[in-house]
């Protein structure tokens, strides 16, 4: 009976084993992606990204998530997990860019390049960067929400959170272009909301507080969501409404006329490039320290646009 | 005797209630006092306030059910796979989406009474299950109603708006009521309510006069299941799409809601009028505070503090 069990721990151990060297015994270089998340559809085109490139290059990849972007700790797991399967090179959306540093050193001890995506991990611990410039991209919305509103009045800005890189770089970023570009626009309050209906909540109450306020920026899907939904409820007109990132629901606020417009990533560009990356990185190719992506400006009337169009999600 | 002292306790939590809106109300007087921003208030409760019905019943029982915020997003991306994905009409997807989240309910209860796991876990495992579930079906995308006609209003139409052009008032406010109505009657004036009681204040008092214990306990999570399906189907109706990333929290808001108002956790009473007016209180806190612009940090802060204090008061009543 303990002779048994020991063989079928063995032969446990042996299937283990073997399934650990699978990409290695076809040959394929693995590379294992690691996101900040999987639940937003920006990701899930990032995956599609990523998907398309592995076909194209021939490689394994797989792409991981924690549940939620602030699981800093569970991320660190996932990319020690990856480091130890041997990839040829690694994809990292870091959650805290200082809690991956350890790690990193150890990729880079080993000889594994590293890929950031979405958003950078700084010093030389990366090999590139592929991502949106999130705040330039923030400042663009800002140029257009200033434009529709003749360069002048009080804005209020809704942004998803206070910690995370994107959230921060969209707040100020957008913060920074009114101050420097538009003077006579005003932020006049800055509120946060991590999911739709919140957002919603939220974005009534701010504009209850400030009836006079003429724009509204949102710095991603979920806050745009809600906020468009809650300024249908109230028929609230006069209040321009600008958006980030797109989905259906988005598009389709959009398309009806409660929000003017958004910018959109390129998200499937950033999956596909950074497993392009990581395949030229493996093979011991050179790539350009950042890869920036590219962010555009959509509205009703641009969102057909054959440029445009293949950027949206649903 | 216990009847007086429940009027007292929901009295002391309207007047809580009464003294918030006044101090918002002289604060703000011309911004915080509007009809639209009442209604929002409303409209911002119906959601937490149904979830914190559902969560008053199990807690009666001396329970808890942890899986109630993931359940409402359970039942509304079944909505979505029922009436968005399947085209089936409202009169079937509805009532089907109520037996989801009852079927999810009576699937706790039968966990905590024939597996005999404690509710804190079998409900916490019943939380991932369905998390899981919801991002399996979507795959991980929203599910949107947008080809569903009428979907939307289910919520945010105003049907009283059209009697009384003067009272916008929500649809989903007033299922809420609605539902807060029934739910009352069922927990004070049914076999139900007088064992839910009852099993809270002495579980071994009830097996003893031969009532069959499991199964009123099974009854009354598949019960808490469905009325979280309507907070489900309310949500995903404002937002006109099922997000299967949303929910988790939710609970811990709506437990938040049923103590403020007056239900002890250790079970045996609890008032559906305390539950509403819990979920009340932690609405008007939190758009009082936004209309005031308060950061958000400072509104989290201040909102945890003041459970403490309704909890703390409201033992100091009791001794």
């Amino acid at each position: 009976m303990a002779a048994n069990r020991r063989h079928f721990v063995m032969a446990l151990a042996l299937a283990l084993g073997l399934s650990g060297t699978v990409p290695a015994a076809d040959q394929r270089t693995f590379i294992p992606l690691i996101a900040r998340g999987f639940q937003h559809q920006f990701w899930q085109s990032v995956k599609k990204g990523a998907e398309q490139a592995a076909q194209d290059y021939k490689v394994t990849i797989s792409f991981e998530a924690p549940e939620a972007e602030w699981m800093v700790d569970k991320q660190i797991d996932m990319l020690a997990a990856g480091l130890a399967r041997r990839p040829g090179a690694i994809g990292l959306a870091a959650t805290d860019s200082q809690a991956v540093i350890p790690l990193l050193r150890k990729a880079k001890a080993a000889k594994v390049p590293v890929v950031a995506f979405d958003s950078g991990v700084s010093g030389d611990l990366t090999a590139t960067t592929v991502m949106t410039d999130n705040a330039a991209a923030a400042g663009l919305a800002a140029d257009k929400l200033a434009a529709l509103l003749g360069d002048a009045g009080d804005v209020l800005l809704l942004a998803h959170d206070q910690v995370s890189t994107t959230g921060v770089l969209r707040r100020d970023g957008f913060l920074d272009q009114m101050r420097k570009a538009h003077p006579k626009i005003r932020v006049i309050e800055v509120q946060y909301a991590a999911d739709p209906l919140k957002a919603a909540e939220v974005a009534r109450a701010m504009v209850q507080a400030h009836p006079r306020a003429k724009g509204l920026f949102c710095t991603n899907e979920a806050t745009a969501l809600g906020a468009g939904k809650a300024m249908k409820e109230i028929r609230k007109s006069g209040l321009v409404v600008v958006g980030f990132d797109s989905g259906k629901g988005q598009k389709d606020l959009i398309n009806e006329g409660v929000m003017a417009g958004a910018i959109t990533q390129n998200p499937v560009g950033i999956g596909y490039k950074t497993v392009e990356a990581a395949v030229k990185l493996s093979r011991g190719e050179g790539v350009p320290k950042v890869i920036d992506t590219g962010y555009f400006w959509y509205d009703k009337s641009s969102m057909r646009d054959p440029r445009i169009a293949p950027l949206l999600y649903d | 005797m216990a009847l007086m002292q429940k009027g007292r306790q929901q009295l002391l939590a309207f007047g809580s209630l009464a003294a918030l809106v006044m101090v918002f109300g002289f604060l703000r007087p011309d911004t915080f006092l509007t009809t639209e921003n009442l209604i929002g208030i409303l409209q911002a409760t119906t959601v937490t306030g149904v979830l914190g019905i559902a969560a008053t019943f199990v807690i009666v029982t001396s329970g808890i059910d942890l899986s109630i915020g993931v359940l409402m997003t359970f039942t509304a991306v079944m909505a979505g796979l029922f009436l968005a994905r399947l085209g089936w009409p409202l009169s079937v997807g509805i009532p089907a989406t109520l037996l989801m989240g009852a079927a999810a309910g009576c699937t706790s209860g039968l966990v905590i009474t024939r597996l005999r796991v404690a509710p804190f876990i079998a409900t916490l495992g019943m939380m991932m299950v369905l998390k899981g579930l919801s991002l399996i079906i979507t795959g991980a995308r929203p599910i949107y109603f947008s080809e569903v006609e009428g979907y939307e209003d289910i919520s945010t139409g105003s049907m009283l708006g059209q009697w009384l052009p003067g009272l916008p008032v929500p649809n989903g406010v007033v299922i809420y009521l609605l539902v807060a109505l029934v739910a009352s009657l069922l927990l004070n004036r049914t076999a139900l309510g007088r064992y839910a009681q009852a099993l809270g204040s002495n579980e071994e008092a009830v097996r003893l006069s031969g009532i069959d214990v499991g199964r009123w306990k099974v009854i009354i999570y598949a019960l808490g299941g469905g009325v979280c399906a309507i907070a489900g189907l309310l949500g995903s109706s404002r937002l006109n799409s099922a997000q299967p990333a949303l929910g988790q929290g939710y609970e811990l808001e709506a437990i938040s809601a049923v103590v403020i108002g007056g239900t002890s956790l250790a079970g045996g009473s609890g008032t559906i009028l305390g539950s509403v007016i819990g979920a009340f209180i932690m609405s008007v806190l939190v758009n009082g505070l936004r209309i005031m612009s308060v950061a958000d940090e400072w509104q989290l802060l201040l909102t945890g503090i003041i459970i403490i204090i309704a909890v703390y008061v409201d033992r100091l009543r009791q001794t």
